[in-house]
């Protein structure tokens, strides 16, 4: 199998080698070729990555790798309990534990390659703010069944617009009152979803 | 071939409730692939619970709408602020903004939306000849047939998955695992339902995808910084001059015709078209340099042919119930909850859909075409919308839609744990495409799987027995050995260098 210098990249998908085989030997004489616009590309999403934070390093690579194996060992010890059959009966166990196999090697794989990996990203202070919103979340459901949507759902669009989004207090109160009053009109009077509410 | 179901489709399409869904489909399509944050198949997944009270083909003409709509949006931004909406418009941006500084945008978005429109629907047409005869061609598949087109479909969406190979293979195997929760369908054994009552029917897939592409990507965008969306005020001179229209119209052409076929491949897609179409253009111009200084080759290229790709996508899903990328995988849901199953018997069985959906495309086309070149300049006001008012109105839609599925506070209790862990999953560099994508085949996958092995009496070479099903498994498992065979050249190279070196 020979794949032209420039689809090395992607090789894999048909897109990669159809790209590829349109410049193949230019590929090496003329640099503006497939090369420079897989650069082009990876700079124009490494733009919209600006705002993100660095890197995790190896460490969290390879804890990141190891939580696959251990995930992929959990699945593994639950399809043994379900009955493994063979390849000729095959039981309820035996589709999951093929699949728990894979994902045990290649969480291994992971781990091989982990010093190499660049794609996690480090959790930084403002990884709190994504608790913070799945906190609110959390409220939402716990106490939509005892009082209903409406103080939950205010309380949660006030939040991630005053404290998640930095937004005015004016702003904030407005549009998250006007945003329950909405879903008011259209899922309880409109719709008549039955939908636990106060009112 | 027999016309009539076709014309019976327009009929469809034509009535006023489907023509108000396929505009309603547009329009969104449009505004979120102008807005930043959540992309087209995060909107389809959100809006999934809206689609329960419609009937099958109003529903699939409107999702069908968001798909295409957001390749037309996508464009806006890439041209403007050099912020692609969607991923198939990245290369749009070099081209597209060169001609937006030197104050000619209008030309970029007005040969953009032509290009989009003439891709669209000469990508139609060809979806309409081709669909019925591989539909036909893939009746006969059996068991090992599917078995073998629904892990080479995985595979492909995996391999070409934005991020990690390896990190897109796990990602699809967690949701093959997830697709066994409950009730066996052989033996009737409970899989991994942790004696949960709810879990005894299975994972529901409404809050799988809203939770994964929908929460996900809202709590992982919050951990970015905001940077402040400057909206030029007025985009001028959208028609573009009839020099402009003879340079593209090869481009346009080629762009058509590349876009359908990348778009048919599983994993293919809108993105990777795009990629090559330019890819195309820029190697057969006579002056190459131009490009990226501002050629109306490099927005016209792109744009066709992610527009190509995006209907032409739909011929795995709609022909073979394979879905070939993540935004399908999530009609494809959309389809079953509908309780409609996409597969070769659709076009015979279901006409009044498979065409309905199919015809409703031109419609769409062309009103996108008025929004995009008339309206423009209302879309590029909407660029306005911040980003942090939005988030908290799509997570109480998310949180309350979901609810309204089944009336389950459960499904609430999922759709946040599923927001979590794809928001993990963004953040550690797993894309969550692959996994939804597996989990809506996975119970496919392991029924034929099964039903095949019994056929073959255990012995798994009998795959390679059967032409089709032999033939796909030798391409998977070339693009499975491929990125092994790949590192290890790598690796050879890098240990050749030092050697010659010291020859020097």
């Amino acid at each position: 199998m020979t794949t032209p210098p420039g689809g090395a990249h992607r090789a894999g998908s048909p897109g990669g080698q159809a790209a590829a085989g349109a410049a193949p030997a230019a590929a090496d004489s003329v640099p503006a070729t497939i090369h420079d616009l897989e650069e082009a590309v990876h700079a124009v999403e490494a733009a919209e990555h600006e705002g993100r934070p660095p890197a995790a390093g190896p460490v969290a690579n390879v804890v990141i790798a190891a939580a696959v194996v251990l995930l992929g060992i959990a699945a593994l010890i639950g399809s043994g309990r379900l009955g493994l059959g063979s390849a000729r009966v095959p039981d309820s166990g035996t589709w999951p534990l093929l699949v728990s196999i894979l994902v045990v090697v290649l969480g291994i794989g992971l781990i091989a390659v982990a010093r190499k990996t660049s794609d996690a990203e480090r959790f930084t202070r403002t990884s709190w703010l994504v608790l913070a919103g799945l906190a609110t979340m959390v409220v939402f459901v716990l106490v939509i069944e005892v009082i209903g949507f409406e103080i939950p759902a205010a309380l949660l669009s006030f939040v991630w617009l005053r404290f998640l989004g930095g937004e005015g207090w004016r702003t904030s109160i407005v549009v998250s009152l006007g945003v329950v009053a909405a879903f008011y009109v259209i899922f309880v009077a409109a719709l008549s979803v039955p939908i636990p509410h106060l009112f | 071939m027999d016309l009539t179901p076709v014309i019976d489709g327009f009929g469809v399409v034509l009535e006023p409730t489907n023509l108000l869904y396929c505009l309603i489909g547009v329009v969104i399509g449009m505004l979120i692939g102008v807005l930043p944050g959540l992309g087209p198949a995060a909107t389809i997944a959100i809006l999934l619970p809206l689609t329960f009270g419609i009937e099958p083909v109003t529903a699939i003409i409107m999702l069908a709408g968001i798909f295409y709509g957001a390749q037309y949006g996508g464009t806006i931004t890439s041209v403007l602020l050099r912020l692609p909406g969607e991923a198939s418009s990245v290369v749009t941006v070099f081209d597209g903004h060169a001609l937006a500084r030197q104050g000619k945008a209008g030309t970029a978005l007005g040969i953009a939306a032509i290009g989009s429109f003439i891709g669209g629907t000469v990508s139609i047409i060809a979806l309409s000849l081709l669909a019925p005869i591989v539909a036909s061609f893939a009746l006969d598949f059996g068991p090992p047939e599917y078995t073998a087109l629904a892990l080479l479909g995985i595979l492909l969406v995996s391999t070409v998955s934005s991020g990690d190979r390896l990190k897109a293979v796990i990602a699809a195997c967690v949701g093959l695992l997830l697709a066994t929760v409950g009730r066996d369908g052989f033996t009737g054994a409970e899989r991994f339902t942790f004696s949960n009552l709810s879990l005894a029917d299975g994972l529901d897939f409404v809050p799988i995808a809203m939770g994964l592409f929908g929460l996900g990507e809202i709590l992982y965008n919050l951990e970015e910084r905001h940077r402040a969306v400057q909206a030029p005020a007025t985009v001028a001179n959208v028609w573009p001059s009839r020099a402009d229209l003879r340079q593209s119209a090869g481009a346009i052409g080629r762009g058509s015709v590349l876009g359908f076929v990348l778009g048919i491949l599983p994993g293919g897609g809108a993105t990777l078209s795009s990629l090559a179409a330019y890819a195309l253009e820029k190697r057969r111009s006579k002056h190459p340099e131009r490009f990226g200084q501002g050629a109306v080759e490099g927005v016209a290229a792109p744009e066709t042919a992610n527009n190509a790709a995006a209907t032409s996508s739909f011929i795995p899903l709609l022909t073979l119930g394979i879905p070939a990328n993540a935004t399908m995988a999530v009609i494809f849901g959309a389809l079953l909850i509908q309780g409609v199953s996409p597969g070769p018997q659709l076009v015979s069985q279901e006409p009044e859909l498979f065409w309905g959906v199919v015809n409703s495309m031109y419609i769409g086309n062309i009103l996108l075409l008025i929004m995009s070149i008339p309206l423009v300049g209302l879309f590029v006001r909407i660029l306005r919308v911040r980003a942090t008012v939005l988030a908290p109105i799509t997570v109480l839609i998310t949180l309350v839609g979901v609810y309204t599925v089944n009336n389950d506070v459960f499904d609430i209790v999922l759709v946040i744990v599923f927001g979590a862990l794809g928001y993990l999953m963004k953040k550690l560099g797993f894309d969550p495409g692959p996994l939804v994508l597996a989990f809506v085949l996975g119970s496919l996958l392991e029924d034929s799987l099964r039903r095949s092995l019994l056929i073959f009496d255990g012995d798994v070479t009998g795959f390679f027995t059967r032409p089709i099903s032999g033939v796909l498994l030798v391409v998977f498992i070339l693009v499975a050995a491929l990125p092994v065979l790949q590192g290890a050249r790598a690796r050879r190279r890098a240990v050749a260098r030092p050697d010659t070196r010291e020859l020097v």
